[in-house]
């Protein structure tokens, strides 16, 4: 027999039965539905992180302090207080380093601000005016912290778009007015453009202040937090990697870099660590996905067999009139398949509309994953034929006498 | 041609083996119209069932217009029930909620003829059983006797060498009864074998022969002398 005229011989013994055969394809439709959607959504949160780490420039290299080790205790990452601003000075103007730009040494914590009746507990980061340059930051109005200003300790701020909502819910000009950060007025004179971002690394919420503001009036400490570094391009980040590090080194006299007090970080590492932590976030959402997947199969099988059963006269008849076992297994086969594939099909509109409705919700960028949409298609017919091969061989095996007995 | 010789058949079921044929042989001559009778347990299905190509033998030979069936795998049977064999059930086993052109079609399906000469040919053989006026019928709008005359133009269709009638009339009324059994012998009239199974006497008089079986063993097999000739009251378009 004809592929053709098995599909339109099975689509009419499908439409027989139209509520058992929409239920048998609500299984795969959820089941693919959610595998696309969440396929998607995990590309789509792999690019909001991508596009949100590049925004920070391919050249930037982020020093922080590392690990110090005194005698055989190894501090923690990040904890240390090791890093300077003569450092950050060093790298600038040190004759050994040839690939750097620009550098901005940055201090940063979390600290309670107020303006008026409003608060918000947010970062407060002491920077220079490089930080601009180096950040890719843009000024919405008024401007950034200026040289001025570092050396003259002043009390200015500058605000990110999310601390301006918190703290002037009414929209009131921030320019010019006065907020509190640890109960010390700061005067603000500018706010930054977006730059995007969500969860605990909003760089939209944010307070700058003047590097050594923070560090001398509010913080009391001699430390940075980070340098930011931008190299000159972004095809000497290992060499401008290489430079810093055999400097800052030198500068605190350590011979063995497996023992370095400090770690350099470039976008593209942090790119990579987030992009394998969202993978993998994707990864187990799919294996959920496609749990239920699996389990749509089985209704299909399910209600395969159901359908054998109840039609065991139908296929001794049809073997009595000369239908050959493989015609009948077939048959079968190729229902189950256009069950499992209209479902794959239907899943993925499903997915693709899910994955749009979430996107908009979360306010990430809309992105259908192609090989999602293959991966549905390939998934369902191979279910049709996984799921539809048990019942198609039992119809095939039934004896025609015995069929045709059956009551 | 038909020709059986030693037949025997012996289901085995938890060790308990029943003889449902017992050392069976006769010859069916092309164009014979044949009764196969006898009480319930007799064999008369069993028989017939290997006679259209259902079931196979414990023993004994089977051959039918010169091909020996024992020596046939699944497949090739099949070949067989589809070319050779015309069925029809007592049941009608017509497929439910399916026009009586489709089911006439079906075992051209599986000829592998192509199309446009199924659809035409279907069409013919329904008028010849006279229901050249409902063809797009479904089973459940046609009565028991209308059911009948689509599954034997579905037994016809394919142009067999024998039609197996399985309790023909068992499930419909006398007076459509007759009309099958006037349909049959119109066939019969035409050169086409016909072996059927009845319980019912009346039934079996409208047949040349008679093989009556009893406990699997033939009990007489004669040549049926006062053959009940039936005018047909329905217009059919026999050639």
């Amino acid at each position: 027999m004809e592929l053709r005229e098995l599909i339109s011989q099975s689509f009419s013994s499908l439409t027989l039965n139209k509520v058992r055969t929409g239920l048998a394809t609500l299984g795969i439709i959820i089941g693919i539905g959610s595998v696309i959607a969440l396929i998607s959504l995990g590309q789509s949160s792999q690019k909001a992180v991508q596009t949100q780490i590049q925004s920070l420039g391919a050249n930037l290299l982020t020093v922080i302090p590392g690990s110090q080790s005194s005698g055989a205790v190894r501090g923690a990452i990040g904890g240390a207080n090791t890093l300077t601003y003569d450092d950050a000075l060093a790298i600038e103007t040190s004759s050994q380093i040839t690939t750097v730009k620009n550098v901005s040494p940055e201090f940063s914590r979390h600290a309670q601000i107020t303006a008026g009746r409003n608060n918000t507990n947010t970062q407060i980061l002491g920077a220079t005016p490089a930080y601009a340059d180096v950040r890719k930051l843009n000024i919405a109005s008024g401007v950034f912290i200026t040289d001025r200003d570092v050396e003259g300790l002043s009390k200015v701020a500058v605000l990110g778009p999310q601390v301006v909502t918190d703290l002037f819910p009414d929209k009131t000009n921030p320019i010019g007015q006065f907020i509190r950060i640890n109960n010390q007025s700061f005067r603000v004179v500018g706010t930054t453009v977006s730059k995007g971002g969500s969860g605990f690394q909003n760089q939209d919420d944010i307070v700058y202040i003047p590097l050594s503001t923070a560090q001398k009036q509010l913080f009391g400490s001699s430390y940075l937090s980070s340098i930011s570094v931008e190299a000159t391009s972004d095809k000497v980040m290992t060499q401008a990697q290489n430079e810093i590090g055999y400097l800052l080194l030198a500068r605190h006299k350590i011979n063995d870099p497996a023992s370095a007090d400090f770690s350099i970080f470039s976008q593209n590492d942090i790119l990579g660590a987030a992009s394998q932590i969202t993978g993998t976030f994707t990864a187990l959402l799919s294996g959920i996905a496609g749990i239920s997947l699996l389990v749509g199969g089985i209704g299909i099988m399910n209600i395969m067999l159901v359908t054998v059963t109840e039609r065991t006269r139908e296929i001794g008849l049809r073997k009595a009139l000369g239908a050959k076992k493989r015609t009948v297994i077939w048959q079968f086969l190729v229902e189950a398949i256009i069950l499992t594939f209209t479902g794959g099909i239907i899943g993925i509109a499903f997915g693709v509309l899910a994955s749009y409705v979430i996107s908009y919700f979360i306010k990430l960028p809309f992105t259908v994953a192609p090989h999602s949409i293959v991966l549905a298609i390939g998934v369902s017919g191979i279910i049709g034929i996984v799921f539809g091969w048990y019942p198609a061989r039992k119809a095939a095996n039934l004896q025609p006498i015995e069929a045709l007995r059956y009551e | 041609m038909i020709i059986v010789s030693h037949i025997s058949k012996v289901y085995k079921n938890d060790s308990v083996e029943t003889v449902a044929l017992d050392d069976v042989s006769f010859e069916i001559k092309d164009g014979d119209f044949l009764a196969i009778m006898g009480p319930s347990g007799s064999g008369k299905s069993t028989l017939m069932h290997i006679l259209g190509a259902l079931d196979r033998p414990t023993s004994g030979t089977y051959i039918l217009d010169g091909e020996n069936v024992e020596n046939l795998d699944e497949d090739e049977l099949a070949d067989i029930r589809n070319r050779k064999i015309g069925f029809v059930f007592q049941a009608f086993n017509l497929l439910p909620r399916t026009s009586a052109l489709k089911n006439v079609i079906l075992p051209m399906v599986y000829a592998g003829i192509p199309k446009p000469e199924r659809e035409n040919k279907a069409i013919e053989f329904l008028k010849m059983v006279g229901l050249g006026d409902r063809i797009s019928h479904t089973p459940s709008q046609l009565s028991g006797g209308q059911q009948q005359r689509v599954a034997i133009a579905r037994a016809l269709v394919m142009n067999p060498s024998i039609i197996l009638a399985d309790e023909p009339t068992g499930n419909i009324a006398s007076t459509q009864a007759e009309e099958i059994m006037a349909i049959f012998q119109k066939l019969n009239g035409d050169g086409r074998t016909i072996v059927m199974i009845t319980h019912e006497e009346d039934i079996a008089e409208h047949s040349k022969r008679i093989i009556y079986l009893k406990d699997g063993k033939i009990d007489y097999d004669h040549h049926n002398g006062k053959q009940k000739k039936i005018r047909l009251n329905v217009k059919l378009n026999l050639k």
